[in-house]
């Protein structure tokens, strides 16, 4: 198999200079923690008042981790380490509670996060010969821009053309001759379903790899959408807390995902005790961003449940590999790759004066694609009898959710009291979707 | 006017009868109904002797339900007759929400409930009258 480098040395780097360079980075990103008011409490209080006074790696266990809440409670500038004019980008997500998170980067954090990516799609063989044709999302979501200045760097020929409108997906893939796409995993399913529809077949298509992320998927949906086209699909992982798209992505042996360890501490810890656990248990993951000077983030608690693998490569890369996501230890919801919070729904429904007191969220598969359908129980006091009227109020709760959670829900009024009472949140939500 | 009470029922087996159950409980009479259906719920339409009674009675027993001035008119059973009301009712520029009705088999007079919609300003009464037909009032479905 042919194995291609973006940056052999970093990538092959032998593991004790890998923890050499992590620690000296590490130091680097305390000083920078240092200078926002959020860390520089936090830190002292755990002893340290320069990165100097780390020695080991392993000394970074003693600092508290770094969650939303964190994030969301220093909104918008708590957590911003350089001058504000020193910023050239912002990414943000919708908040889970009203109130969004942010992640600010420089120049040259930019940079390092470009060469991240271009790291992530020459591991998967793309060369500067490629056709990609970028269908994430662009905006303040990561996955679009993310990718596309990686792509750009290996000088990749980028097609911008975001996601959605099927239609004009497949007649670029066949005008530009498309080579490769990032995607999420239902939505080039549910291209494929509708390829005959315009009167295309896999074969009229240039595709030889697919970089599918933003959603958890199965090693059975892998191999169908590699059947499907007769392509290649890698899977890959990012958060926007870490920049986005880029943080771990597999080679070209597709066995699990490398993570870049020069630029992330790695850590799988219990959830429920904090501790951290060896390489191959199951755990949450955390991580500790090492080349990002606007906005360091220490340990952050990412909630997605995975372990890694210490074992060597065949393609020689030294830094460890991360599996598959395999759950969450909060209650997010992903829907055609956009992350959803049950609570910013809540907050939505129960804003609303006609709506009574309980609601549901039930998420179902149809085709390849996800469907969110929220059901809401009318308040009595507030019926008037009227039809028009009540349609209007369904159509004014699925803008409010398409303004906050960016997916259009069905939305279905109910008669009071026949939803599951409030019982913790598990009953609020049910999902319905199979195993592609 | 008559008035119609809407209650929101669930779509699915049994709710209607949950509705007809705590009226018979309550001694109360349906003389009309109607059900819109639109997906997930539907609207029930009822035209009872108690009203009010009826409302308090359901809403008691957690149903979302609303009382609604309708408009009651009478016809005898003869062809064209429903073609001249809604004709006449065009003509004054008011839309009909909803409708239905029924001949009573003994005397074969026609009874119709309307909703109606933008009336503001508009006499239906005089409206109806002025066509040949007559407005139920309180004191004709009513007993005091």
């Amino acid at each position: 198999m042919d194995v291609a480098f973006w940056n052999r040395e970093i990538e092959t780097m032998d593991r004790q200079r890998l923890t050499e360079l992590q620690v000296t980075r590490l130091r680097d990103t305390l000083d920078q923690a240092l200078h926002t008011p959020f860390y520089r409490r936090r830190l002292e209080k755990s002893g340290i008042r320069s990165g100097q006074d780390l020695g080991r790696l392993e000394e970074l266990r003693a600092l508290p981790f770094t969650t939303k809440d964190d994030l969301r409670k220093s909104f918008p500038f708590g957590l911003l380490a350089v001058d504000f004019s020193e910023v050239v980008r912002l990414h943000s997500s919708s908040g889970t509670t009203g109130v969004p998170t942010v992640i600010y980067l420089t120049q040259d954090d930019l940079d390092r996060w470009t060469d991240l990516v271009a790291r992530c799609v020459v591991a998967t063989g793309c060369t500067s010969k490629d056709v990609f044709q970028n269908m994430m999302t662009y905006g303040l979501f990561t996955g679009g821009l993310g990718l596309h200045y990686g792509a750009e760097r290996v000088g990749m020929t980028v097609i911008p053309i975001g996601g959605g409108n099927t239609q004009r997906q497949i007649r670029v893939m066949k005008d530009f001759k498309t080579t490769v796409v990032h995607i999420t995993p239902s939505y080039l399913l549910h291209i494929h379903s509708r390829l005959a529809e315009f009167d295309t077949r896999p074969e009229d298509l240039s595709l030889r790899r697919a970089f599918v992320g933003a959603e958890p998927h199965s090693e059975n949906t892998r191999k169908k959408l590699e059947d499907l086209y007769g392509i290649d699909a890698y899977n890959s992982y990012g958060l926007s807390e870490m920049n986005g798209p880029g943080v771990a992505f597999e080679c070209v042996y597709k066995q699990d995902m490398h993570i870049w360890e020069d630029a992330y501490v790695v850590e799988i810890i219990d959830p429920a005790t904090g501790e951290v656990l060896d390489d191959g248990q199951k755990g949450e993951l955390v991580l500790t961003i090492l080349t990002r000077r606007a906005m360091p983030l220490l340990r952050y608690r990412t909630r997605d449940l995975a372990f890694l693998h210490a074992e060597p490569c065949p393609c020689g890369r030294t830094h460890r590999r991360l599996s598959r996501i395999l759950g969450r230890t909060d209650d997010m919801l992903i829907i055609n790759g956009v992350n959803v919070f049950p609570s910013q729904i809540e907050e939505v429904v129960m804003a609303v004066p006609e709506v009574g007191t309980n609601y549901q969220i039930q998420v179902d598969k149809v085709g390849a694609l996800d469907r969110l359908t929220v059901k809401v129980e009318i308040y009595p006091k507030m019926f008037t009898g009227d039809a028009a009227l009540l349609d209007r109020l369904k159509a004014r709760i699925a803008e409010k959710l398409r303004a906050s959670i960016t997916i259009n829900p069905r939305v279905e009024l109910h008669e009071p009291g026949v939803l599951p009472a409030f019982e913790g949140k598990a009953k609020r939500v049910v999902d319905n979707r199979q195993e592609m | 006017m008559a008035k119609q009470l809407t209650v929101f029922v669930e779509n699915r087996p049994g709710r209607m009868k949950s509705v007809s159950d705590i009226l018979l409980e309550n001694r109360l009479n349906i003389w009309a109904f109607a059900i819109q259906d639109r997906g997930e719920f539907g609207l029930m339409k009822l035209i009872v002797d108690r009203p009010e009674q009826a409302r308090l009675v359901l809403a008691d027993h957690g149903f979302a339900c609303a009382l609604k001035e309708v408009l009651a008119v009478t016809a005898p059973d003869r062809p064209g007759n429903l073609d001249r009301l809604t004709t006449a009712l065009l003509d004054s520029n008011v839309d009909i929400a909803d409708a239905y009705g029924f001949v009573t088999p003994n005397d074969r007079q026609g009874v119709c409930f309307l909703e109606i919609k933008n009336a503001t300003g508009v006499d239906l009464e005089a409206v109806v009258t002025a066509a040949g037909f007559a407005v139920l009032r309180d004191e004709d479905l009513y007993a005091s």
